[in-house]
């Protein structure tokens, strides 16, 4: 069977969880491969989140949240941002890619871009394979 | 019900008609949920919104004793509060009420793809009962909201809000940042479809504001800084020194006439000239002067001939700080600029002007007295072309129709021919849209009794006789299918409708989202449409999207209403979703202290502290927390960690008799 990437996809609840609601309401068709977390601010997500994501198996970790400026909480998106960057050189220290970690700005208008979004990074993925820590616990 | 008490959960999966069994298999989610641990039954049902549905989870909570709701349905942000009003109902605390997205986020977006839907399906109520399990009661604290009001923009939305509130006994402070209210209303001749003058049905409402006791009018400024939340907001005013003392200035207008400095005038759009101390317009409300500081030469003529002695060349500006429970934005919009389209020569040809233009030389106090007459040589015109969508439903500018154009054109092609019925004048169109009340019986006027020419097309491009100033339009016409070059002496220009120069700032200042096209999103589109995602605030006209005149009262009305609403309570619900400390863990590291962009964390005894009225429950702090002291109500890390070990370890959410039976096959 091919392989179908999980990812879990951590979506602000005033701009990307929106977004992906309208994505929804407007029918852009995307593929089946995301599962959302609804957090109040992406500025929410601990980078403890993120690990355990691929701790569990999760084949990538999708973060969107407000375009910068746009934040509900004024700066809650920039500090997201950081921590995303600290957290892709320490995934890369454990030996996961980088690239399995994306971070997107998505506005609550922004349908399309939520499922062109989810489109590139479940291609991505593909592209990747599975977890690499998921390959090696079942060996 | 105490945290200790073994969770009962009831599952109930919404087939939405079809919106969401036409894809899921929603038999089979339900019957799934009934395998997952603390599941005390699962139930399927064409509505979960309808009453009977809601109906069906008061009543099984009553009977088997349910302390949890998971419902499978459409997204949080749309049925949350319906089900959390339900559960409350039947004696349940609404926060232990939880939503699966399977509409938005799965049936609407996988319609191809039915088995993965319910695969999906499965595991989105799979990882929404994990994190069901682990929610705790949460009580809503209430807050007194103040009896007053904030209403930004003196457009006729702004001002018919104000209006309305200012009635109802609630206190408005209206803030405008021109010099007079009226908007662009103000500016225009008659008005679609019934040929009222803009002004006559106006300028009344406008005296009203100013005469209304429970309203203060905040002229020739704008609002600096936006604190607080519904019910209490603080809002800082900088009113900008008009160097005439509004206290003292009668209007009597001997200092415009005293002053020998003459500028255009940007009301009448520059196509006018006024003096460097001014009224925007005769019927300016408040009608006070302004000294324009910019081209003011100070030679004191004004204050010389002024009686009540107004003059104060020495005004600073003035923060006004005010207190009010609710706010509406009505800060209306701004026109397309015409230049963007090269080809159409706006800006270059002297004889192409944009409709904001038209309406102002057609008006009896515009700055030809209402003869219309053209730029290049001052004569009037006897062939005038109107062009339709410009800068509106192209791919190029604004993708949006602007809702205006269409009958301002008409309407202005109607009053030419009313003073020249021997001129010529014709529309160059893609779609007439005539939607309103009224609106096609005055477009079919427009055809069958005026004589307007119509063409559907849409010009390549104009061209200026150098000799004559006049204009060649060459255009496709749609209909014979053949291009044809017609001369005129002017053309207008219909522009379209965008989101005004401060929306980005104001945005930011009120937290409003924005839609693709650049305009205030209300919460929702058709049963929410003048509410924003911030509760307390509120929309009202253009900008929330180009509309017209009846629209934008209507809007201004609603707006009203719906900000009355928590002010004649008195009182609000406030979302309990806040931050708190686990003492034992924290170890005093000020990471959350520094975190916080509300100042509600503060370090005592070396232990954090959130003061709740300030916190906005963001959770900024608790995602810096390097201990996991710092939790935030309703998304702490363990009812966020249950939902992703459940979508990666179904065994372990699995009643053991299901595990046994898995593991024989």
């Amino acid at each position: 069977m091919a392989f179908e990437p999980k990812i879990v996809a951590f979506l602000c609840n005033w701009c990307s969880y929106a977004g992906a609601d309208l994505a929804g309401v407007s029918r852009i068709q995307y593929p089946p491969n995301i599962r959302p977390i609804r957090i109040m601010c992406t500025g929410r997500m601990d980078p403890v989140y993120i690990l355990k994501a691929f701790a569990e198996g999760a084949d990538g970790v999708l973060v969107a949240g407000c375009h910068p400026g746009d934040c509900h909480y004024v700066t809650g998106n920039y500090k997201a941002e950081r921590r995303v960057k600290v957290m892709m050189e320490i995934l890369e220290d454990l030996g996961i890619e980088r690239e399995r970690l994306m971070l997107r700005w998505i506005s609550a208008s922004e349908g399309e871009r939520f499922a062109q979004t989810v489109k590139e990074f479940v291609e991505r993925i593909k592209k990747l394979g599975p977890n690499p820590l998921k390959i090696k616990k079942n060996e | 019900m105490s945290n200790k008490e073994e969770p009962r959960i009831g599952v109930y999966v919404c087939h939405c008609g079809v919106n969401i069994a036409g894809v899921v298999d929603v038999k089979e989610v339900a019957e799934y949920a009934k395998k997952l641990k603390n599941v005390v039954l699962a139930k399927d049902y064409k509505y979960m919104c309808s009453e009977p549905g809601q109906n069906l989870i008061k009543e099984d909570i009553k009977e088997h004793n349910l302390n949890r709701i998971v419902v499978a349905a459409c997204s949080p942000r749309m049925h949350e509060p319906t089900f959390r009003a339900a559960a409350e109902e039947a004696g349940l605390n609404p926060f232990l009420v939880e939503m699966a997205n399977i509409r938005e986020h799965d049936s609407w977006v996988h319609m191809s793809d039915p088995k993965a839907a319910t695969e999906k399906a499965k595991e989105l109520v799979r990882m929404t009962v994990a994190r069901a399990r682990l929610l705790e009661p949460q009580e809503k604290p209430k807050v007194k909201v103040k009896k007053s009001a904030l209403v930004v923009g003196g457009g006729v939305a702004g001002i018919q809000a104000a209006l309305d509130l200012a009635d109802m006994g609630f206190k408005v402070y209206l803030v405008e940042k021109e010099p007079t209210i009226g908007g662009v209303m103000a500016r225009l001749d008659k008005t679609f479809p019934t040929m009222d003058c803009a002004a006559c049905i106006l300028t009344p409402k406008m005296v009203d504001v100013a005469r209304h006791k429970n309203i203060e009018l905040i002229t020739y400024a704008e609002v600096k800084e936006v604190d607080g939340y519904i019910g209490n907001f603080r809002v800082k005013i900088e009113k900008k020194p008009r160097y005439v003392r509004e206290d003292k200035c009668t209007g009597c207008g001997l200092c415009s006439e005293a002053c020998p400095i003459e500028v255009p005038n940007e009301f009448d759009l520059g196509l006018g000239v006024r003096k460097a101390i001014y009224v925007p317009f005769p019927q300016a409300v408040p009608l006070v002067y302004t000294i324009d500081r910019d081209h003011c030469v100070g030679c004191g003529m004004c204050a010389a001939v002024c009686g009540p002695e107004a003059i104060d060349y020495d005004q600073e500006p003035e923060i006004i700080e005010i207190e009010v429970g609710t706010i509406i934005v009505a800060t209306g919009f701004k026109i397309f600029d015409a230049r963007k389209v090269e080809e159409y020569g706006y800006g270059r040809h002297a004889n192409v002007i944009n409709a904001l233009e038209f309406e102002r030389l057609i008006n009896a106090s515009g700055p030809t007295g209402g003869k219309l007459l053209r730029p290049s040589d001052g004569r009037e015109p006897k062939r005038i072309a109107f062009i339709q969508c410009v800068g509106s439903r192209d791919e190029k500018f604004n993708k949006y129709c602007s809702r205006v154009c269409c009958m301002y054109a008409i309407k202005n092609a109607r009053l030419y021919k009313e003073k020249h019925p021997e001129a010529e004048v014709y529309i160059f169109y893609m779609d007439i849209r005539a939607f309103g009340k009224g609106y096609e019986e005055f477009y079919k006027r427009a055809q069958d009794e005026y004589g307007i020419k119509f063409i559907r097309g849409k010009p390549a491009e104009i061209k200026e006789d150098p000799e004559t100033k006049n204009l060649i339009v060459r255009v496709e016409n749609t209909f014979l299918g053949k291009t044809i070059e017609l001369e005129f002496d002017l053309v207008v220009l219909s522009v379209g409708l965008e989101p005004s120069e401060d929306s980005d700032k104001i945005a930011k200042l009120f937290k409003l989202s924005r839609s693709a096209d650049g305009f205030f999103l209300e919460a929702h589109p058709k049963l929410k449409p003048v509410d924003t995602h911030t509760e307390g605030v509120f929309l009202a006209g253009c900008c929330q999207g180009p509309k017209d005149i009846p629209d934008s009262v209507a809007q201004g009305s609603a707006a009203a209403a719906r900000a009355a609403i928590p002010m004649s309570k008195g009182e609000v619900e406030v979302e309990p979703i806040v931050a708190y400390v686990n003492e034992e863990l924290c170890i005093g590291c000020r990471l959350c202290e520094r975190t916080c962009d509300f100042g509600a964390v503060t370090i005592e005894n070396r232990k954090a502290k959130v003061n709740p009225a300030l916190c906005k429950g963001c959770g900024a702090c608790a995602g810096a927390c390097p201990t996991g002291a710092m939790q935030v109500r309703h998304f702490k890390d363990e009812q966020i960690f249950a939902m992703i070990e459940a979508l990666f370890n179904e065994k372990k959410e699995l009643k053991e008799e299901y595990v046994k039976a898995e593991e024989k096959r």
